[in-house]
């Protein structure tokens, strides 16, 4: 075991895919709490911000910002200077200010709470200092003004957890399912894999599709459909380690001792299929998250508030046009996982056949 | 058969046990005008009825009325979006096929070469990123950015239309191709009857033909999965570019709850699909005799 690790950690391209894969895990698990935003939270002042370091309202973007807040504050802005990230407003009337209108500022996403610096004219001309908020969206925000950072790592966590457990369980069905057939063997196994080849032939993408449509489409329900349709290949593949493993000498001796069939099973055939099953485990893994980002995009998946990279992905095309950000960071998100997870895979499966390896081991 | 016999009673069971009905709308129907249309159609008979009657009809080749379109059938319906379909999923398959074997032999011949390496890659890529970011992707390029090709419709399958829906759906297959085709040449290529060849000095490009014909058997078995997964496409692609095809009309079928379009559509689908199988399978059997004898 230490050697097929060894031997994975090895290959950069491996090595790589796996603190990749890692580093994106941790980044969408702890990520959205320190990005500062909350991903539902919208700035709908801040609608479509495209990427970038620098800080938001940009200072050019403050005046008008003013002059949109200063039309609802049924007031006209005269003068406006920014300092320390501090805007000086010069406001007036033609009649006297309200000094309660200037909750308004507050109320919009860029100011802080006003406060009256000077007053003229009988309270027809005030000059007024506010705050101006800075706040950094790297990655933008989408067409509601939401910070798109927050929003793929939130997505991530969806997309990554869906992959583990779908796959986790196909897993578990084509594995029990496999392993039973192959080992019991005779009419049984015939019948169990006719069944097997007839679902192969259906198009399951259209059953899942129909599910979750007439099903009221949820997290839940999601990973059932997958899970359940990915699970043919793992129990071909199952079985026919099984069949070989049956005749061994070790699985023989457990016969004559007398172990049930469900002991032997789980302690010598199931064991022993692991190595293969891990690979093809780790393959399905991307197939499973592009399977749902597939549905998300149909708008079948994940359903709001909640958001998965497919999801995501299929505002982004709508977006095209004003915000293309919005299609590239979430699909770059998944098509890296994808590929990571791909490298990993093949590279696990070399590292576990020593016929494959390209690299000779010393020992 | 017993697949297509599956693929029929399991919608069908799936689609009724589903709630809601086709006829739900905003607001009710009165109780007497519900009767009367689900009598129509056939819905107030017990289950077991109802689904004897569909397949009898459907033995006779009638897929039945269309709950959603008033005036036509889904025979009809299915009869307009198969040939769109079948024209973008024909040449998508064409397509990926001349580039994944193509690619595939090329970096196999040369393994470690620069073809070898950006085959690799382009071919990693190409299973990796998904349908959904390829279409908006070209349709940025060629369509907004290029000014080239129209972004999206049909025209009745003008050929400047056909382009970016080919493209799509062909090149994450043509990935899966190149791979394969990499792999299983490599394979071939190491085995006694071409060193023997080599021995016997043939040409490389002579050797390279006869390892290709052997080489091919795994292309050729997953086409079945292919063209399965080429019309799964169809629905994302269609969608996208606006096509009036059989995804869209399945997508557009199950959102209105036209239960006989959708079964129509599924079972077109598996027809297609089991055909596909089968046509991979006789080709296996020719590419192969040890397989004709096995049989």
């Amino acid at each position: 075991m230490r050697g097929v690790v060894r031997r994975l950690l090895r290959r950069r391209p491996a090595a790589f895919a796996l603190g990749f894969l890692v580093a994106m895990a941790l980044a969408c698990l702890v990520g959205p709490e320190l990005t500062g935003h909350d991903p539902g939270r919208i700035f709908p002042d801040l609608v479509g911000t495209p990427p970038g370091l620098a800080a938001h309202p940009r200072p050019e973007a403050v005046r008008p910002a003013l002059d949109r807040l200063a039309f609802r504050m049924r007031l006209t802005v005269r003068a406006v200077s920014i300092r320390d990230g501090t805007a000086h407003v010069t406001v007036d009337a033609p009649h006297a200010i309200d000094p309660r209108v200037l909750t308004y500022l507050p109320r919009s996403d860029l100011f802080g709470p006003a406060t009256i610096l000077e007053r003229a004219e009988d309270g027809r001309r005030l000059v007024v200092s506010a705050p101006v908020l800075e706040r950094r969206f790297l990655l933008g925000t989408d067409s509601l003004g939401r910070d798109l950072l927050t929003r793929t790592l939130v997505a991530g966590r969806v997309s990554l957890v869906i992959g583990l457990v779908a796959t986790g369980v196909a897993l578990l069905i084509g594995l029990t399912y496999g392993a039973v057939a192959g080992y019991a063997g005779g009419r049984l196994d015939a019948v169990m894999m006719r069944f097997v080849d007839v679902l192969y032939a259906l198009p399951f993408v259209f059953f899942v599709i129909m599910l979750l449509v007439f099903f009221r489409a949820g997290l839940g329900l999601i990973l059932v459909a997958i899970g359940t349709v990915e699970w043919l290949d793992m129990a071909r593949m199952v079985r026919a380690q099984t069949l070989s493993l049956r005749r061994r000498d070790f699985v023989r001796a457990a016969e004559a001792l007398g172990l049930s069939p469900a002991t032997i099973l789980a302690r010598h055939i199931v064991p022993n299929t692991l190595g293969p099953v891990t690979v093809a485990a780790t393959l399905l893994v991307p197939k499973v998250i592009l399977l749902e980002s597939f549905l998300s995009f149909l708008g079948l998946g994940v359903q709001e508030p909640d958001t998965s990279w497919g999801a995501l992905i299929a505002e982004g095309a709508r977006a095209l046009e004003s915000a293309p950000w919005m299609l590239a960071a979430p699909a770059a998100f998944l098509v890296a996982t994808l590929l990571a997870l791909n490298v990993l895979g093949d590279a696990l499966g070399e590292a576990l056949d020593p016929r494959r390896d390209g690299l000779t081991d010393p020992r | 058969m017993p697949t297509l016999f599956a693929v029929v009673t399991i919608s069908f069971f799936l689609i009724r046990l589903a709630p809601g009905g086709p006829f739900d709308l905003e607001r009710p129907l009165a109780p007497a005008a519900m009767a009367a249309l689900r009598k129509t159609y056939g819905l107030d008979q017990p289950l077991p009825v109802q689904y004897l009657r569909y397949l009898g009809a459907l033995a006779r080749g009638d897929f039945g009325p269309s709950f959603s379109f008033r005036d036509l059938g889904v025979a009809e319906l299915l009869a307009r979006g198969l040939p769109v379909s079948m024209t973008v999923g024909g040449l998508a398959l064409v397509l990926a096929l001349v580039l994944g074997i193509g690619f595939g032999a090329g970096a196999a011949l040369r393994p470690g070469g620069v073809l070898d390496r950006v085959v690799g890659f382009g071919a990693g890529l190409g299973v990796a990123v998904p349908t959904f970011v390829v279409a908006p992707l070209l349709q940025i390029v060629f369509g907004l950015g290029l000014r080239w090709l129209p972004i999206a419709g049909w025209e009745g399958g003008a050929p400047a239309h056909l382009v970016l829906p080919v493209l799509t759906l062909a090149l994450p297959q043509a990935g899966l191709l190149a791979r394969l085709t990499r792999a299983s040449l490599r394979e071939t290529l190491a085995l006694p009857h071409v060193r023997t060849q080599r021995a016997m000095g043939l040409p490389a490009h002579r050797i390279a033909r006869h390892a290709l014909r052997g080489a091919l058997l795994p292309v050729v078995a997953i086409l079945g999965a292919t063209a399965a997964s080429l019309l799964t496409g169809s629905v994302v692609v269609e969608t996208l570019f606006g096509l009036p095809g059989l995804g869209r009309t399945f997508v557009d079928g199950a959102l209105n709850r036209d239960y006989t379009l959708v079964m129509g559509t599924v079972v077109l689908v598996g027809i297609c699909v089991i055909a596909f199988n089968l046509v991979a399978d006789v080709a296996c059997a020719l590419l192969d005799p040890r397989l004709r004898i096995a049989r």
